[in-house]
């Protein structure tokens, strides 16, 4: 992919997350910080290529064991994210009547 | 070997299907019905984005078929303990993640976002780092064969600033981040600290930042490198220090914005769809919420960032104002008052959080409502050290959604209302913010408590003042009875006077 067809992705996603952060609802609020540091972890991704990376000498080793170290961080972020975003939700309950 | 590892649309397009995931994952959010699903959306998109990573990255010898990469040189054993080594580091980070959220106080929620928010600042960083070691893997790179001499790696220009601007701006999250954490921790006072000539230091450091990535464009030295990342370390840090404690929840949003522009900024790198998306959700994501805090309390992004607010404030007419006349009530007066109610609005704020009173204050409601009270919550946007923070404590305290309202839509009921019960808010229920002109809160948008019938004030002592350092008009009111006490303490005895 060059440069430009990234780019415009970035800028549509941009509005896409302007208008659909504007609808979330501010008793929501929490939640959202919440889930949005899980799935920000999505950088996950650059830390298992990284780790995943054989036999290329030089800055190899340490880029290798900087990627694991970053997957563990990543990770964290990921399962405690989603499993604190879910646990609060789990609590908004409606009146009973 | 080439310059760009040659990526199968199925792979393009399973990344895609990760970032739709995690659009939907925000956009369930927007109620609390739909929004569990979205939670698990956002769960099955990083799925896919791992696994789809996994497949194409881990060369597992025949397994990975099609897909494999052109580093897929390693023989069979190694390739497992490099498989067995990173679900080894998943399994860590999973453990230590799942634990963490499950013992988490949700009072101290503010203080997990801003260290979750170090994390992802950390994992950017050493990301960033890892490309700039090893450019190949990432398909980042060219390599030059000279005739003579070693082959040379040259990391390609556009990827040089976009590497260099993610390892910049999660250095910044990261140790922003920290410092947020050890101020909402309370390991660190919440008062700013103010270097002298700090505007001139900080400046110069995001010039000198600029400069050195703009320099490492036609060097790509390691030097460089280095210090674009501990310039952007100490930055992070210098920028956050002296943000006082009444602010803190604009600078968790603000720096919930930089994790996800870090994210964009790698995923630029790596050139792939579902890290940009998130970055560009992310980063919009908490830049709204900064601006949402920023109009709530009517301060200017710039005066935020710029610190010193919520200090030891010489503000107005703090110092002389206890001598005014006001009234006390006790527990009795209080339940008698709210009993004979037909409707009250509750209006808390981070001092019930600090009492751990949302349980008692759910059960003074309950008992409230079996008196035929109608009972309502009342949240000022930044009521609590985060967005949204009173609104999860209630909820924690099986308060149910539909009784809890924000500042817009309950601020015209106060004046049909018999008891406005403030419990842990102050600055936010502050009159003089709508009529003095000299107050440093005028202009704020603040609860109309006063217009009620009867205004009843929790606080532990006359002495205090909010955050922002003023004292507030409400204690001297007519209709205002001061019950002082701590806050947990206050609503179980007036739980025990309703019987």
């Amino acid at each position: 992919m060059d440069f430009i067809s990234i780019l415009s992705i970035f800028v549509l996603a941009c509005f896409v997350g302007y208008y659909v952060v504007w609808s979330v609802t501010p008793a929501l609020h929490t939640p959202l910080m919440a889930v949005t540091n899980a799935i920000s972890s999505v950088i996950i991704v650059g830390a298992l290529i990284a780790a995943a990376a054989t036999g290329l000498g030089n800055g190899g080793a340490v880029s290798k064991w900087l990627g694991l170290l970053a997957v563990v961080f990543a990770s964290i972020n990921i399962f405690g994210g989603f499993a604190v975003t879910a646990r609060m939700l789990a609590m908004y309950k409606k009146k009973v009547r | 070997m080439e310059h760009a590892v040659a990526v199968s649309p199925w792979v393009s397009l399973a990344y895609l299907v990760a970032g739709v995931c995690f659009i939907l994952a925000l956009r369930g959010l927007s109620s609390p019905v739909t929004s569990q699903r979205g939670n698990r959306l956002g769960m099955i998109g990083m799925a896919i984005a791992v696994v789809t990573t996994l497949v194409t990255h881990v060369p597992l010898g025949g397994l990975s078929g099609a897909h494999a990469p052109a580093i897929a040189f390693g023989g069979d054993f190694i390739d497992l303990v490099t498989f067995g080594q990173i679900l080894i580091a998943i399994a860590i980070g999973a453990a230590i993640g799942l634990v963490t959220a499950r013992r988490i106080a949700m009072t101290a929620m503010p203080q997990l976002v801003a260290a979750f928010h170090s994390l992802v600042g950390l994992a950017a960083v050493l990301v960033a780092a890892a490309a700039f070691l090893n450019p190949l893997a990432f398909g980042i790179a060219q390599v030059i064969r000279p005739i003579y001499g070693p082959d040379l790696v040259t990391i390609l220009p556009v990827s040089r600033i976009e590497m260099a601007l993610g390892v910049a701006i999660g250095a910044i999250t990261f140790s922003g981040s920290v410092i947020a954490f050890l101020k909402l921790n309370g390991n660190m006072s919440g008062k700013p600290i103010m270097l002298p000539g700090r505007h001139v230091i900080n400046l110069g450091l995001i010039a000198g930042i600029l400069g050195l990535i703009a320099y490492f464009v036609t060097d790509q030295s390691p030097w460089v490198f280095w210090t674009i990342t501990v310039l952007s370390f100490v930055i992070g840090f210098l920028l956050i220090i002296p943000i006082g404690g009444a602010d803190m929840p604009v600078v968790v949003s603000m720096l919930n914005s930089y994790s996800g522009w870090a994210a964009a900024a790698m995923g630029f790198t790596l050139h792939n769809t579902a890290m940009i998306v998130t970055g560009a959700l992310v980063g919009s994501s908490g830049a709204i919420l900064s601006y949402i805090m920023c109009r709530a309390m009517n301060r200017s992004f710039i005066s935020v960032i710029a610190g010193g607010f919520g200090g030891d404030s010489s503000g107005g007419a703090a110092a002389a104002a206890t001598d005014r006349p006001w009234k006390r009530g006790s527990a009795e007066d209080a339940a008698f008052l709210m009993q004979q109610a037909e409707q009250v609005i509750i209006v808390p704020g981070y001092g019930m959080a600090v009492a751990q009173a949302q349980h008692a204050l759910r059960e003074m409601g309950d008992k409230l409502k079996e008196h035929g009270v109608r009972v309502k919550y009342a949240i000022h946007p930044v009521a609590g050290r985060m967005p949204g923070h009173m609104n999860v404590l209630l909820a924690e305290a099986n308060v149910p959604y539909d009784e809890v309202f924000e500042l817009e839509d309950i601020n015209s009921e106060f004046a049909q209302t018999d008891v406005a019960f403030v419990i842990g808010a102050n600055d936010v229920t502050n009159p003089a913010a709508k009529t003095d002109k000299s107050s440093p809160i005028y202009g704020m948008p603040v609860l109309d408590v006063e217009k009620a019938k009867t205004v009843l004030f929790i606080k532990r002592s006359m002495g205090g003042v909010g955050y922002a350092g003023v004292d507030n008009e409400l204690f001297y009111r007519d209709n205002t009875m001061m019950l002082l006490a701590d806050a947990k303490k206050m609503v179980e005895e007036i739980v025990k006077s309703l019987d």
